[in-house]
């Protein structure tokens, strides 16, 4: 870990002064992973690049299903697709600039730019024109994603060579700055989430309500996207441009299957996406292969699962459900739950 | 925020004193149109708290943008709309209204609870705070109120109309609303559902609480409403329960617009 912190310490500029906690934070991660690893004698535990990959896949575990289960319910799933576009066509600006300016910043900051401006226009157009449509989201998602490729092949030479990271996520170029990047992004969406949860879900389950009761809708609206640009940015780096958004999704929809709550819709959600984090990191690093596909196959997996579950669910539920509905029938007053 | 010099609006004093009755709703000569043709035009409507009030109309005469209209949820192209005296699009004292829609609009697929809808009545009280003790007891007694004790922990999916409908009752409840505006509450609600979903209005009007209820089912509406308000595109007639039903003011409106229908224009 200390090679970490040279390295940082190299690096120097204005943004690794600011960082320098969160790097303080992952060089003690290191030690932790490092004792683990000693404790189970597990051989992926040992290199610090998985330590990083590890921890970045667990803030993805939170984040995505934490945003998502919001975007899912408000029937936005693809806006996430399209952001991930977007974020590729923003890396591209930031290895294009370093190219020609060599400015030397991260491509994944100029990703958070790019993408949050393109959530801001989708949810602006949308204001406009009073409904989200798929065309406008299909044009932003092909746009992003053909600037982005352009721009790379502008000045391909060695930049294409490094494309696939960002297309596919890879676990062992998380740098240092990158898991730095992304922990604070992970910090700004959890509190905001949690901050605004309340608000967030009035919009979510009933916008015309939420905004008679005087919630400023546009704005949280706007919070959402932003807080999904910031997420696609996140978890590119390890699930990739192109699966990133199934993180969004897929376990969102498998706790829907099974929860009953929305709290426990949230929890369950999280839960759901770090089991698939953590054993598809795992299941990736002895096979040989992508973590991020292998990631979505196990989510996917575990959707499965929990279809299968929630409507064994129904099925037992449904007689004791119905002994219910008749005592709601009768008139409750007297069915006291307190 | 300019350009609402419609005719013979009332001067911004009127809130101030007028002392004995501040209307909740107070329409002055509003219009609105989504493209050329308005689709509410020249409309001027009193609501005064404690009244019991039912909006009909036909299909397309306007019933829903009045109401959003009137909930400030869009603003007139003329004439003004206040909401217990301020501008209705400016007016953020939301927890005064309790809003129950038609079923479809809410996401209601989505995992929550009864008890988790009924506390977002409770969420402009605290803001970004969390919901305190009290709130919870109000969450309570307001499920209590329309009968959904014994279902709250239920999903809200797994409800049937007109249980779901209670729930949203619940919700404009425990915002403790002082105006209950339902828009079309009963579409897709069975039968027996109904009448006691009417019977809990009228309880609740009762109560003092002023009611709101924008139907397209006249006979439930002079079953319970006080007062009609019948609407096709312009005021056709508004008074007592008891007059609309004697008067052709329904034929003449249902008629017009079967009318229109007929005629394309």
């Amino acid at each position: 870990m200390t090679g970490t912190l040279r390295f940082a310490v190299l690096q120097a500029g204005p943004l690794d002064a600011l960082l320098a906690p969160v790097y303080w934070f992952l060089s003690l991660w290191s030690e932790f992973m490092f004792w683990v690893a000693a404790g189970t004698g597990l051989e992926l535990l040992q290199y610090q690049f998985m330590h990083r990959a590890i921890l970045v896949g667990l803030c993805i575990g939170v984040m995505a299903p934490l945003v998502g289960t919001f975007l899912v319910h408000r029937q936005l799933a693809l806006i996430g697709d399209a952001l991930a576009h977007t974020a590729f066509a923003g890396v591209a600006v930031g290895l294009f600039l370093n190219a020609v300016l060599e400015l030397g910043v991260s491509p994944y900051l100029t990703a958070v730019v790019v993408s949050v401006l393109a959530a801001l226009a989708i949810e602006l157009i949308s204001e406009v024109t009073d409904a989200y449509n798929d065309v406008s989201m299909a044009i932003v998602l092909s746009t992003g994603f053909a600037l982005g490729t352009t721009l790379i092949s502008i000045n391909a030479g060695g930049l294409a060579v490094g494309i696939n990271q960002y297309l596919f996520g890879n676990l062992s170029t998380v740098s240092a700055e990158n898991a730095a990047i992304l922990l604070v992004l992970f910090l700004v969406i959890v509190a905001t989430v949690a901050v605004t949860r309340n608000q967030l879900l009035y919009v979510t389950f009933d916008e015309t309500a939420a905004e008679v009761s005087g919630i400023p809708v546009d704005w949280y609206n706007r919070v959402l996207v932003m807080l999904t640009a910031l997420v696609v940015v996140g978890a590119m780096q390890i699930m990739g441009v192109i699966l990133v958004a199934a993180m969004l999704v897929v376990p969102v929809a498998a706790a829907t299957q099974i929860s009953r709550s929305f709290s426990e819709s949230l929890l369950v959600s999280v839960v759901l996406a770090e089991l698939a984090v953590i054993l598809g990191i795992g299941a990736s690093y002895y096979g040989g292969a992508t973590a991020g596909g292998v990631i979505v196959l196990v989510a996917v997996a575990i959707y499965v699962t929990a279809v299968v579950v929630g409507k064994l669910q129904t099925a037992l539920g449904e007689k004791r459900h119905a002994e219910v509905d008749s005592i709601g029938a009768a008139d409750t007053d007297g069915g006291s739950a307190d | 925020m300019s350009g609402i010099v419609g005719d013979g609006t009332v001067a911004d004093g009127v809130d101030d004193d007028s002392s004995a009755t501040e209307p909740v709703i107070d329409l002055a000569g509003v219009t609105f149109g989504y493209a050329a043709t308005p689709v509410v035009d020249d409309i001027s409507l009193r609501i005064d708290p404690g009244e019991y009030v039912a909006v009909v109309g036909p299909n397309g005469s306007g019933k829903s943008t009045l109401m959003q209209l009137a909930l400030g949820l869009r603003r007139p192209d003329d004439g003004t709309a206040r909401l217990f005296g301020e501008l209705a699009h400016r007016f953020d004292d939301g927890d005064r209204i309790g809003f129950v829609a038609q079923q479809a609009s809410a996401a209601k697929d989505m995992p929550i609870t009864v008890r988790e809808v009924v506390e977002m009545g409770r969420y402009p009280h605290v803001g970004f705070g969390r919901l305190g003790r009290g709130d919870r007891e109000i969450v309570e007694d307001a499920l209590e109120t329309v009968g959904m004790a014994a279902l709250s922990d239920r999903r809200i999916a797994n409800l049937s109309g007109g249980q779901r409908q209670r729930a949203f009752i619940a919700r404009a409840l425990a915002g403790e609303a002082d105006l209950l505006v339902l828009d079309e509450p009963t579409v897709g609600v069975d039968a027996e559902s109904v009448a006691a979903f009417y019977d809990l209005l009228e309880s609740l009007h009762e109560e003092g609480i002023t009611v709101v209820l924008i139907e397209h089912d006249i006979g439930a509406v002079t079953d319970h409403a006080d007062r009609v308000v019948c609407l096709n595109r312009t005021v056709q007639f508004d008074g007592p329960t008891a007059e609309f039903v004697e008067s052709d003011a329904m034929r003449r409106a249902f008629g017009t617009a079967a009318a229109l229908a007929g005629d394309s224009r």
